[in-house]
Parts: structure tokens; sequence; C-alpha cells
């Protein structure tokens, strides 16, 4: 069997935890290390900490959040959001971050990817994709958080990627974002046909069923879950034991004591 | 009595700050180096190490760590390779090319397929969590109450392949192929998987190679 992972995403404009709806009217919510302790001990597979900012304002504000998780959640965290250079991956790397995704900068430079394949190893290299549809049915690949068209075709790019050397594609459906809809089942469906690499489906999850969907339906290995957990409105226990009943293989997990 | 004390090998490949977080979380001395003599001299060592084999070989060979780090395991103090620390461990990596490791444990670094035991195709590299299926008769103390339900951390595209079942500790499967997860020589012990991002299950691992091996 193929495990899927359970992944909460984690916005952040550095010292809060954001969320918004199709990347924009963002909300403070409160302090993301809290919120990813609180996942970890529910027993949630994976962090992903995502930096709103830092490509729009050329800083990074996300290394501190990164360091001070790391030293209280044993499981992988991934981080992106201003990402430029191999030494910006290697500086979250060092704070504890296992995986980085990178955007904007891997758009304007797709030898970003294959630089940091080569120096980091594709397991770290993660692709983050915000796709939106375009009328004929196909999508685009944006930057900047869903602002910025790029002009790429989402199925050219992560074919592209994975040839660059991309370990794990997050694949966000800025239409779905934020409205507890569903995800794009047929964006992750053409992406994961597409690539041989894991594709983390992200974007639109507001009840049990979109996940179930998106895993059998669309091919996704990972489902990324933000509003359902950072509003309280599933648990995770919940989600594990629906998920299970329905045949979707996770790992066995139990509460830490 | 002082906590045990561990050596992590330094050398710029990926994460070492993740594995020694999780000890330093566990309460023991971790010291954190990239020096030849305070890697051959340390009390127990853990190599971790994340990319490809070949890189890897090389990070270590730039900074003059191989024959200390052979030096260490000869001597037969408690050794530890995690992921591509572990694939070191072996005669031969196949990532990009043959590449030579250390050999303390027989056997190549292979590919995993890129089908399952039925055909149909899975993703490359495997990422996720997965159940530890330990060898029959092994009691090993650093796998010491770990059960069926403990799972661990993997993300890899390569594999051991130790020419000796006897070196094998546990592994673990996907999609019904079985992928070799813990090797053991001596005490030179190595884990694909990652026991610093596996949870409370991946804690008593750590613990148990601090405290038993």
């Amino acid at each position: 069997m193929t495990n899927i992972r359970l992944i909460a995403r984690l916005d952040v404009k550095a010292p809060f935890l954001i969320k918004g709806v199709h990347m924009e009217g963002l909300r403070k919510l409160g302090d993301p290390q809290s919120f990813a302790e609180r996942y970890y001990q529910a027993g949630i597979d994976e962090i992903i900490y995502i930096d709103a900012v830092a490509s729009l304002y050329e800083r990074n504000t996300i290394v501190d959040i990164v360091r001070q998780t790391a030293s209280n959640v044993f499981i992988p965290i991934t981080a992106g959001g201003g990402v430029r250079s191999v030494s910006d991956a290697r500086e979250l790397l060092r704070a504890g971050a296992d995986k980085i995704a990178i955007n904007t900068a891997a758009i304007k430079n797709p030898t970003l990817v294959s630089g940091i394949a080569s120096a980091l190893g594709s397991q770290c290299m993660v692709l983050s994709v915000q796709a939106k549809r375009r009328t004929d049915g196909s999508w685009e690949a944006y930057c900047d958080q869903g602002r910025e068209h790029t002009g790429k075709s989402v199925l050219d790019w992560v074919v592209e990627a994975e040839k660059l050397g991309a370990g794990e594609i997050l694949l966000t459906s800025v239409d779905q974002e934020g409205t507890c809809r569903g995800y794009d089942v047929n964006l992750v469906k053409a992406v994961s046909a597409a690539v041989r690499i894991p594709v983390i489906a992200s974007g639109g999850a507001g009840t049990i069923q979109h996940m179930e969907d998106v895993v059998r339906i669309g091919g996704a290995t990972g489902v990324a879950m933000a509003h359902v957990l950072h509003y309280d409105k599933l648990a995770l226990a919940d989600v594990r034991d629906t998920m299970r009943a329905s045949g979707v293989s996770l790992r066995p997990f139990h509460a830490v004591a | 009595m002082p906590s045990p004390s561990v050596t992590i090998v330094d050398y710029d490949s990926g994460n070492v700050y993740g594995v020694s977080r999780a000890l330093e979380h566990l309460g023991f001395d971790v010291l954190l180096t990239g020096n030849p003599k305070q890697i051959e001299q340390a009390e127990r060592l853990i190599l971790p190490g994340v990319g490809a084999f070949d890189a890897a070989w090389n990070l270590l060979q730039e900074r003059n760590l191989i024959d200390p780090i052979r030096a260490f395991v000869a001597s037969d103090r408690p050794f530890l390779g995690i992921c591509v620390g572990m694939q070191l461990m072996l005669d031969e990596g196949t990532e990009f090319g043959n590449h030579q490791g250390f050999g303390f444990i027989s056997g190549t670094v292979e590919r995993i397929s890129d089908v399952g035991a039925d055909g149909a195709p899975h993703p490359v590299p495997c990422i996720g969590w997965y159940a530890l299926h330990q060898a029959t008769n092994t009691n090993d103390p650093v796998f010491a109450h770990i059960t069926e339900d403990d799972a661990v951390y993997f993300v890899h595209s390569f594999a051991a392949n130790p020419e000796h079942g006897d070196d094998v500790l546990a592994h673990s499967e996907y999609n019904g192929n079985r992928i070799v997860a813990a090797v053991r020589r001596g005490n030179a012990y190595g884990v694909q998987f990652h026991p610093e991002r596996s949870g409370a299950s991946g804690m008593k691992i750590l613990r148990n190679f601090m405290q038993a091996a």
C-alpha cells in the first residue's frame, strides 16, 4: 500500500498563522508554533510552513518559526515562501526544516530546482505550484500567492520540474483555496498522471469526503489541510478513522501519552 | 552518572539539526562536529545523510572523514547510519553510476521499483510513514518495545540490498515491495527511515540506541 499522508499547512505572516480565501483577505489566527505542536500531538504526518509575504517583500521571516518548531515537533517539516537561492534553502534546513518548497523563484529561474536538487538532494526540493483554472479547462501556474500570471501551463511546468530534480509537488488550487468546497480533483488527477513523484493536494478541504475523493479519484498521496484544522472544523482522529473505514491506507498512530 | 553522549557527523549533507534536536530533547549530550579526531574518539557516532550516495561520499572524503569513521566502526563502539548514512554502510551505491561505500555491510544500494508487486506504477521517491516488520528472533535492543504498530517516516528512491539476510533487522513494505529498513553488523546499525522525524516511535529507537547499543 501507499500510505496517504495527512499534512497540516500553515501559512505564516510572521509572527502569525494566517488564513484567507483564494490566498487573499488574510486573517491572523495566532502563534503558528502552538498550532503545529497541537497537530503533532494529534498525529498529523507532516507540517508545511509557507511564508505568505516573503516573496512579495523580498525578506525571510520564517527561519525562526521553523527553528522553534523543530525543537518540539519530530515529524517532517517543509518550509517555503521567499526561498530564492541554494543558500536560502540551506539556511532553512539548518534551522530544522527537512524540505524546501519553492514556487516564484523556480518559475523565474528553473535552474534553481536542479541547483537545490544537486546540492541538497531531490528529497528536499518540493515544487510548490499555485494553479488557476483557465477557461479552456487547462491550468496556469501563478506566483506571488496566486496574484501573478506566469503564462506557464501547470502540466508542462510540473513535467519540466520533475526532470530538473523536484522530488515532490505541493499542488495548490487557487480557485478552491479557502473555500472548503473540495479540492480541484481534476487538477490533481491531471498532475498525478503527468509525473512519477508524489503529489500533495492543497486548497479546498472542507470535509473528509473531499480528502477521500482527491486520494481515490485524484491520485494524491498527500492531502494538505488548513482551514478545517485551524478553525477546529475537523478532528484528526475522526479524519483518520473515517478515511481508514473507507479503505484509505494510513500509518498506524497512537496518541502520545 | 552523566547522560550518555553522542557525536553526530556534520558534513553539510542536509539536515543534521533534526537529529541533534531530537537527541537533545531526549536529554542526551550531543556534539555536532566535522572534526576527524573528535569523530574517531566519539563514544557513540551517528552518520546522518540525505541526497545522493556519491555526493554524500564525496563530502565525507573532502573533509577527510572516511578513515576516522572506518576506525570508529572497527573499534565496535555503537554506530548509527541514517538514510544515506545507512546506504553508505554498504559496499556499493548505484545512484548516478557505481560508487564505493564503506562496506560495513556486504551488498549494494539499488533504486526501488517503479511499480508495486501488482505491477501498478507508484510514486518514486517513496515518501511517507510505514510500519516496521522486524526479522523474527532478533530481539535487538535498539528495536526494543517497537511493534508492528510503530510506523516510521521514509523518504528515499534507493534502498539497501544486503547480501546476507542476517544483517537485516527490519523491513517495511511499499506496495508489496520489501524495503530493507534497518541493518546491523556488530555494533554498526543503519536505518533507512528517519527516526528523528518519526514522532514517538522514532524517539524510542533513538533512546534505545543511546541506552542499549
